[in-house]
């Protein structure tokens, strides 16, 4: 039996104790925001945030986070969120969408680290997210719009 | 892509009001309401037709029959709607119809279905109909309750006013009565000059719930009691299952059953990981006798043995086998071979089905040939048509990926619905290494190129030969292998193109701008090479060969413009350019680039000009080119499917298929040329200039012309 917190509530698992957090978020817990892309940690769609940093969920067995604490875009809250969920909003970042929880859930975590982050941070930060429709231009630009919006 | 083989027909019937709209009520299991099934906004919905219906809370909610994958057709169908209803942005819905072959037909395929960069192109003025025929039935609604002339009435932003007797309303409240109107049966439209949401960037519908997770996609269906599916394919195409051993698998945790179907072996479980883990534990001994064991290497060798083969002829101008035999010319020759190239849509291919009480089938998949669909699967689950209702849904992308004849995916997944019983809900799912090996992959190609420039430093002839597979399996000339080569814009006095069909039985599909993906960087990059061997610059001599009126000519000039083409740029870098028709848009590209720490191109940035007729949403046009560059360079510079020796797949996943990252995505910059024209798509159009763009930089940058693909497997260490 796996014990954990995910978006403030206690949540228990008893089956399979390989089975990848991602699954357990998914299937179980039904909480669909979190998407799966690769299973293998290439692509960043399943980013979850595991007790506050970014964490590949589809490689995360599910006894390894007992006791930890999950968030998942379901659950996100606080300034960092709101702006770059506005910013992403602002400029119409998503196309097909199916990255973009991933995406935001590492720019969040990245503004939470570093708030005003250079185009090396978010290089640093976002480069194992991919975004097959390729809306990288405009994830940049969403970042630093939040950055400063958060400045004011 | 181009459907040659589907006949046009005529126009769509836009139906009146009191048509019944079969839209499923959602099952009560269904934990998440799949997005084609809650219909828009949430008061009661009233139909003025099949792609409008008005709720009483005022929404006004479009029904879209093109698939929403990214490229925005629930914002642009949705704005057409509005305009002409003169609703107000924020009331505006989009869901996607049902799936119906007639009404919702693509009217440039005649059958429902979402590509070749035609949902604007071919919805445009039906949308606007659609528009302008609820509008006057809201119209003549409220003149028959405030008892006032129709014509006294106007709408303007979502409210109806009647200035004598000060009267105003919103949509809602005449929705029902507006329901029951005659629909005009010409409505009138707009002048152009009075559009006040056409040509402007209205938020798109579907962001928000793409920021916060709440976005259903397929794989986001999770009906109480459903089992997933995975299936245990081949790593060779054409092979069989010989023999299996389930032994291992059915002892894994949640396994519920193991079942051949024709594309494998099918494990079905409780859930997704007990799916994936049985799967593991199959032992499978696979039947290659059919299966193709050639290597990438072999098949390359085996193409370019056709070049000197008569070929199917595609274009024919003057004597080019004369004008090759004129004496002092230079002859400048090229041979080009492009890889399988994989779609890797974010999402892998999924399918939902649901039994009803009635024995009537639910299926939500990201269906981009709804009707095909639902053929396919009810001729596997022994149904009638009538009893299997595709709900198409949101989907992660598809790149052509999902868009195909015959809808063998579907098999599949119905195949292993039908093995499971069909009692409990089912979902089955394709992994990415699926994805990667599953096929249908953009067709390998070999392309030979042969000019003549005479002694005044003109090219007289140009010869270009195609191998590869035909996409529309065709015995004779196809179209999709050749599009964009046999028209060439260039005027040459002497031009042959001509091509060979391969079969092979890795299936072909086509891939975000068919065939416009390997002929465009054939004829852009060879193009150039002619004019640097006369001595001409790269923007200028191609203008030089078009029709200076031409729409090429004008994006040429505008991405020249906005890159200041010609003017000195920092040391270590150099520019190409490359300027592509396809799908009826014109695009031209500028790449700027310098050598990477990998010894591949580095990409800065790109300057890209698009006509595509009036832009009814600029901002989904810009962000279309700017998504295209990144599809388009990310091939070209890493991707390719290959097969090893005995014909094994090589690939499997991101980490040996890669995807383009924020790192190694350039700046982009873009601008729509003002156009009265007519509205062509952009789905597609911004990936095929990008390749020749770079590998034009490349070669001025380094000398070395790009002959083989993915740029990597040539240039890195």
């Amino acid at each position: 039996m796996v014990t954990f917190m995910l978006n403030g509530k206690q949540s228990t698992f008893d089956g399979d104790p390989e089975t990848p957090l991602l699954w357990v978020i998914r299937d179980f817990e039904k909480l669909t925001g979190t998407k799966y892309g690769c299973g293998v940690a290439q692509c960043g769609a399943c980013t979850v945030h595991l007790d506050g940093m970014p964490r590949r969920s589809c490689i995360t067995p599910v006894a390894m986070i007992d006791g930890s604490d999950v968030v998942t875009i379901e659950g996100l809250s606080g300034k960092e969120a709101e702006a770059v969920q506005a910013a992403w909003n602002g400029l119409d970042v998503p196309q097909c969408g199916y990255c973009q929880s991933g995406q935001i859930m590492s720019a969040v975590a990245l503004l939470q680290m570093v708030p005003s982050p250079t185009d090396d941070d978010i290089d640093g930060a976002m480069t194992g997210n991919i975004c097959r429709c390729a809306t990288y231009h405009r994830i940049r630009a969403a970042i630093h719009d939040a950055a400063k919006s958060m400045e004011g | 892509m181009t459907l040659h083989d589907i006949a046009p027909t005529r126009r769509a019937f836009l139906a009146g009001a009191g048509l019944v709209i079969g839209v499923a009520i959602a099952p009560r299991f269904v934990a998440a309401a799949p997005t084609g099934v809650a219909a828009g906004g949430p008061g009661e919905l009233k139909a003025m037709n099949a792609f409008v219906k008005i709720g009483t809370d005022d929404t006004v909610t479009v029904l879209c029959k093109h698939i929403e994958f990214g490229q925005g057709p629930f914002t642009g169908l949705a704005t057409l709607v509005a305009e002409e209803l003169d609703a107000d942005w924020g009331q505006m819905r989009a869901v996607h119809s049902p799936t119906d072959n007639k009404i919702y037909a693509n009217l440039a395929f005649g059958l429902q279905g979402t590509g070749g960069s035609s949902s604007i192109a071919n919805a445009y003025e039906q949308m606007r109909k659609a528009g302008a025929t609820a509008r006057a039935m809201l119209v003549a609604a409220a003149a028959e309750e405030w008892n006032v002339p129709a014509q006294e009435i106007t709408v303007e932003k979502g409210r109806i006013r009647h200035a004598a007797s000060g009267k105003e309303s919103g949509f809602g409240a005449f929705a029902d009565k507006a329901a029951k109107q005659a629909a005009p049966a010409d409505p009138k439209l707009k002048d152009p000059k009075d559009f006040v949401l056409i040509g402007t960037d209205l938020p798109k519908l579907d962001t928000r719930g793409k920021t916060d997770g709440t976005a259903i996609f397929t794989l986001d269906i999770v009906p109480d009691g459903l089992l997933t599916a995975v299936v245990a394919h081949p790593r060779h195409f054409g092979a069989v299952v010989k023999s299996f051993d389930d032994t291992d698998a059915r002892k894994v945790r949640g396994v519920v059953d193991v079942k051949q179907v024709p594309q494998g072996v099918a494990v079905i479980a409780d859930n997704t990981f007990s799916a994936l883990k049985g799967r593991d534990a199959l032992k499978i001994k696979w039947d290659l006798s059919k299966a193709e064991t050639r290597s990438s290497a072999e098949l390359a060798a085996e193409y370019v043995r056709h070049f000197d083969k008569p070929g199917l002829e595609a274009a024919k101008t003057g004597d080019v086998d004369a004008a090759f035999r004129q004496q002092g010319l230079e002859t400048v020759e090229a041979q080009i071979v492009f890889p399988f190239l994989a779609h890797a849509p974010m999402e892998p291919l999924d399918a939902v089905f649901i039994k009803a009480a009635d024995g009537s089938v639910d299926i939500y998949n990201g269906a981009q040939f709804p009707g095909f669909d639902q053929q396919v699967a009810a001729k596997i689950l022994s149904l009638d048509e009538t009893k299997v209702r595709v709900n198409t849904q949101l989907a992660g992308g598809s790149f052509g990926r999902k868009a195909q004849f015959g809808s063998p995916y579907m098999q599949e997944a119905a195949s292993v619905y039908a093995a499971s019983g069909g009692d409990r809900p089912l979902k089955h799912m394709w992994t990415r290494e699926d994805d990667i090996q599953g096929g249908f992959y953009r067709p390998m190609y070999a392309h030979k190129m042969r000019g003549a420039i005479d002694a005044g430093g003109r090219i007289t002839a140009w010869e270009q030969v195609i191998v590869g597979q035909s996409i529309m399996a065709k015995a004779d000339l196809d179209q999709t292998s050749v599009e964009g080569a046999s028209n060439l814009p260039y005027q040459i006095p002497n031009l042959k193109v001509t091509s060979h069909n391969i079969t092979l039985p890795i299936p072909p599909l086509w891939w975000r701008s068919v065939g416009h993906t390997h002929t465009g960087f054939a004829v852009e990059t060879f193009v150039d090479e002619l004019l640097t061997r006369v001595g001409r610059d790269p923007v200028e001599g191609r203008l030089a060969l078009l029709d200076k009126t031409s729409r090429h000519a004008g994006v040429l000039r505008k991405a020249a413009e906005m890159s200041d083409w010609g003017a000195s740029i920092e040391e270590g870098r150099a520019r190409g350019v490359a300027v592509v028709e396809s799908f009826g848009s014109f695009v031209a590209q500028v790449a700027e680039i310098s050598v990477g720490a990998d010894g591949a191109p580095r990409v800065h940035k790109v300057w890209c000009a698009v006509d595509c007729g009036v832009a009814v949403n600029p901002n989904i046009i810009k962000a279309q080119m700017e998504g295209g560059i990144g599809y388009g360079l990310g091939a070209v510079l890493f991707d390719a499917v290959t097969l090893g020796k005995g014909g094994k797949i090589m690939q499997s996943n991101f980490h040996d298929y890669r995807s383009i990252r924020i790192n190694e995505m350039p700046e982009v910059a873009v601008e729509i040329i003002r156009s009265k024209e007519k509205p062509t798509g952009v789905g597609e159009p911004g990936v095929p200039p990008i390749g020749p763009a770079v590998a034009n930089a490349w070669r001025k940058l380094t000398g070395a012309p790009v002959r083989q693909l993915p740029i990597v497997s040539v240039v890195s260490s």
